[in-house]
């Protein structure tokens, strides 16, 4: 089979346009009314498309959005020119259309205030909401200094207001996607390859001969072109090998499932690099040129034996011999992914360390079907002042834990918190894009945190759990509505993309970059925000790089030549790390002198007791965590999610498909909604899985609202992560309840 | 002429990106669809399968749908596509019961709707919005009459199954698998 899609479209195309010669669509079809409205509705009509990137998740996906001749989104596709979807949007980047017409939206800026001793919100003007928050960042600066504003922040706007703060002379500045996701990756990574992953990942899938996936989901995760080059992967006829409890999507497209037990994954990594090196299988030539501490790491993993793996894993011996040859039989061209959300265990570096080694091992990084070697493009700085230096920041809140490389979320929660030990208090926050509520673990410290704050200003598109908490409310446009950073994308080639508004903003919005300018000039930052609307720093720097905003409108999408040199490795090229020692460090003397264990080692991790399952979580891929389930598009497709029951469990519950449980946790921490059982082979026996984002509690959302349950209410349990403050997640459990805990209970 | 379309199980993630893409591109209102994900488990953990398949209607060559409409409202058009036009439709639902396939919902206007084949995308020379949004290009779309189209090429070369065969329809969705 070699017929080409290229091809395909051009047969496809030549037929129809046959067709076309001979017969119209009405005499095709002959007379008909009902073609008719659909002929004046879809084909006769007049579209205007502008270019954008989606912002529904941070693919970042760039787009075309078609508005109609009312001025209507009607459509958004992919722009094939992009890199990062090829022209095809995932189905949250195709319903992004929902995040502009959901009438649930903010709408106008909100003061609280209290009437009749109850604390209420009160619509209030643009003018006023911004003089206040700018009177409150006055406040703070004169009383604590600047630091003390902290910005927790997701996605686009974080920018902007990153800007702001900075301006301001405040870095206390974090994102839950570091110390709630992706961090332990960057650290693991980071230590053995002197790179960082970074987004999107540099893994050449679409060119692999096996892709080992550890409890990574993708298929599950929407994270676009991964998706497509796992299709692509698949047609190549590539082995793909998946780690995981749940017999997910990405499992159930595999030649090989190890239904490993939970919180077990370190044994079979060092048992795999195990095998490679009794055997003779890891790639020699590779790991003599490039490598650090094989000699090493050869001693420590003697012991890995697979049977003593399998003791630990209830993964067989002979899984793992097998699974370890087909690995090396692919080398190099074998990807052990990385992952992406990897906060799980509290030993998530440490996992990912031992992944990085195993790639090492392999010799895949920097080889065609495993790592490239990715290139992005510098984007030119908009003049301005010199940011003022502050005396903390995120990196002294977050001092306890060496290889941290960005804030830690939850570091500043506790930095907020009244002790009157704290060299580093946090009297008032902002927060953007990040429904801190839905994103954090241990919901009871983020409230408590959010009580001690003086004020609290929150600017979203929505209202989300955390807006009921703000003094302020300010509701930011969507993307569809506004300019925003021109998107430098680091992949196989460089590339920029535009995102131009595709209408005015609806309702009384404004986007973030504005609300910025508008609080900078409030506190005589002016200097900072040399112009008066964004686009006029987009047409600069687009015209510092050698295009124009005029020829980005019209492509969306431009990418440019590499000039970091060739994708990958040429045979026998030297080659220096971003390591100390300039090589892959198996052995890592970073991590010794700090005091951590220098290789990877497994430390068995608390179980379930009796009457308790593991409360597994993952990605649904119709939404991206909490922020889309209202939206009217994407809630059509997954309006709740379920709890995903092994049979053995539901029998002996006695649980039948559908049926209403809510769910106690081991802190006696009781769900607020309920959520329907779903009875599935899919699901081991130890665990329960449900999707992550649903269960919201804020009843202005009226399609999300008392929708199935948020695992994360039940996540009051962490292990932090010792390199780098990550909350490891996964190891909260759970016991299911039949009757309604809160029957005799007023909400 | 004879459209069919071929959609890859082995590769398919029932995303529902087809689902949302025929919405915003038919206007199909929210709470309906005309395109839908199956997921289908088999066997008991750890071993276990599953087939995920993007749905819709079969564009039967012997309808029941067509057969048994009181109206003419639903027909079949050249390529081999059921159409139904609305303003003949008096929303009785014997096609509803009738599709062995379950494709055809009420719309809130009256009339019966369904897939179209997104024929109105045919006539500009581009596939079908599902087809072409997808993001695992698990689906293929074509003229079987074409021995060399992709789609001929394809049920040639790969094992392949339609949905309810028993039903004698000679449906034209395929699933490679």
């Amino acid at each position: 089979m070699t017929t080409s899609r290229r091809k395909f479209i051009k047969i496809s195309a030549l037929g129809l346009g046959g067709l076309a010669t001979t017969s119209s669509a009405f005499k095709m079809f002959g007379v008909n009314s009902y073609l008719d409205a659909v002929v004046k509705e879809n084909v006769a009509k007049k579209f205007i498309r502008s270019a954008t990137y989606c912002e529904v998740c941070f693919w970042k996906c760039a787009a075309w959005a078609y508005t109609d001749e009312e001025g209507d989104i009607k459509k958004i596709i992919g722009n094939e020119d992009d890199t990062h979807c090829n022209g095809r949007l995932c189905p949250r980047g195709t319903g992004g259309v929902g995040m502009y017409s959901d009438e649930d939206r903010l709408k106008t800026p909100l003061i609280r205030t209290t009437i009749n001793g109850e604390e209420t919100y009160r619509e209030a003007s643009w003018e006023e909401a911004l003089d206040l928050i700018a009177s409150k960042f006055k406040d703070v600066k004169e009383k604590y200094g600047p630091e003390s504003f902290a910005l927790l922040k997701h996605g686009s706007p974080g920018s902007h207001l990153e800007h702001l703060f900075k301006a301001y002379g405040s870095d206390t500045i974090a994102e839950p996607a570091y110390a709630q996701c992706r961090g332990p990756r960057e650290t693991g990574f980071g230590l053995t390859f002197g790179s960082w992953i970074g987004s999107p990942e540099p893994t050449d899938i679409r060119d692999t001969k096996c892709l080992v996936l550890i409890g990574s989901h993708i298929g599950e995760n929407m994270h676009n072109s991964q998706i497509q080059e796992m299709s692509d992967a698949i047609d190549n006829g590539a082995t793909i090998i998946t780690v995981d409890p749940r017999f997910s999507t990405a499992a159930s497209k595999s030649k090989h499932w190890l239904a490993i037990k939970p919180a077990t994954d370190i044994a079979l990594l060092l048992s795999w690099m195990h095998v490679l090196i009794e055997e003779g299988l890891y790639n020699k030539n590779y790991v003599e040129k490039y490598t650090l501490g094989f000699e090493q790491l050869k001693a420590h993993v003697k012991q890995f034996t697979p049977e003593w793996a399998y003791g630990i894993t209830t993964i067989k011996p002979e899984e793992i011999r097998k699974t370890a040859r087909v690995m090396a039989a692919a080398a190099p061209s074998v990807i052990v992914h990385p992952g992406r959300h990897v906060t799980w265990y509290g030993d998530d570096s440490q996992r990912e360390r031992a992944i990085a080694i195993l790639n090492g091992l392999l010799g895949s990084w920097g080889n065609r079907g495993g790592f490239y070697f990715k290139e992005s493009l510098k984007l030119p700085k908009y003049p301005h002042p010199e940011y003022p230096e502050p005396k903390w920041g995120w990196k002294e809140i977050g001092e306890k834990y060496p290889f941290a490389e960005m804030g830690i979320t939850s570091e500043l929660i506790k930095a907020t918190l009244p002790n009157e030990d704290n060299k580093y208090p946090i009297k008032a926050w902002m927060v953007a894009g990040t429904n801190l509520i839905n994103t954090l673990p241990q919901r009871d410290k983020t409230i408590e945190a959010i009580n001690a704050v003086e004020f609290l200003v929150v600017i979203d598109t929505m209202p989300m759990e955390i807006t009921g908490y703000a003094d302020v409310v300010l509701p930011e446009c969507t993307y569809l509505e506004r300019y925003d950073d021109i998107r430098s994308a680091t992949n196989r080639t460089p590339s920029i993309a535009v995102r131009v508004p595709a209408v005015k903003p609806k309702y009384n919005t404004k986007p973030a970059w504005w609300i910025s300018k508008q609080i900078g000039d409030r506190l005589g930052l002016g200097d900072y925000f040399n112009y008066n609307d964004y686009e006029e720093v987009i047409e600069w720097q687009l015209n510092e790089l050698g295009t124009s905003l005029d020829e980005m409108k019209k492509i969306g999408v431009k990418n440019f030549e590499r000039k970091s040199g060739p994708l990958f490795l040429e045979e026998g090229q030297d080659h220096v790390f971003g390591t100390p020692s300039g090589k892959i460090e198996f052995y890592s003397h970073q991590l010794a002198d700090k005091g951590f264990d220098a290789m990877p080692v497994y430390t068995p991790h608390p179980e379930p007791q009796q009457g308790f399952y593991r409360l597994n979580y993952g990605r649904s891929p119709m939404h991206t965590f909490s922020r889309t389930i209202n939206n009217p598009n994407l809630s059509d497709l997954k309006s709740e999610n379920t709890l995903w029951v092994n049979p053995k469990v539901a029998r002996v519950l006695g649980l039948k498909k559908n049926q209403e449980v809510w769910l106690k946790n081991q802190d006696n921490i009781v769900s607020t909604f309920s959520i329907k059982v779903r009875v599935t082979e899919r699901v081991r026996w130890d665990s329960v899985y449900m999707y992550h984002g649903f269960g919201h509690n804020n009843n202005k959302l009226s399609r999300a609202f008392g929708k199935g349950i948020s695992d994360t209410e039940l996540i009051s349990q962490t292990v932090i992560d010792p390199l780098m403050g990550g909350t490891g997640l996964r190891g909260n459990f759970v016991s299911i309840l039949t009757e309604d805990p809160h029957k005799n209970s007023e909400i | 002429m004879r459209y069919a379309m071929v959609i890859d199980t082995l590769k398919c993630v029932g995303c529902s990106d087809c689902v949302v893409a025929c919405q915003t591109e038919n206007n199909v209102p929210h709470g309906y669809c005309r395109d839908w994900i199956t997921e289908a488990v088999s066997g008991s953990y750890p071993n276990v399968e599953l087939e995920l398949r993007s749905e819709r209607c079969n564009h039967c060559d012997n309808a029941p749908c067509v057969r048994c409409c009181p109206t003419g409202a639903s027909h079949i058009v050249e390529g081999g596509i059921v159409l139904v036009t609305a303003n003949e439709c008096i929303g009785c639902g014997a096609c509803i019961e009738s599709c062995p396939y379950d494709a055809r919902y009420q719309h809130p206007d009256g009339y019966v709707d369904k897939c179209t084949f997104c024929h109105h995308r045919l006539e500009k020379g581009q596939l079908p919005a599902c087809v072409s949004v997808c993001p695992t290009k698990c689906m293929y779309f074509g003229d079987l009459d074409n021995p060399n189209s992709e789609v001929s090429q394809l049920l040639k070369n790969r094992n392949y199954k339609t949905l309810a065969p028993e039903a004698g329809t000679n449906p034209h969705v395929f699933y490679l698998i």
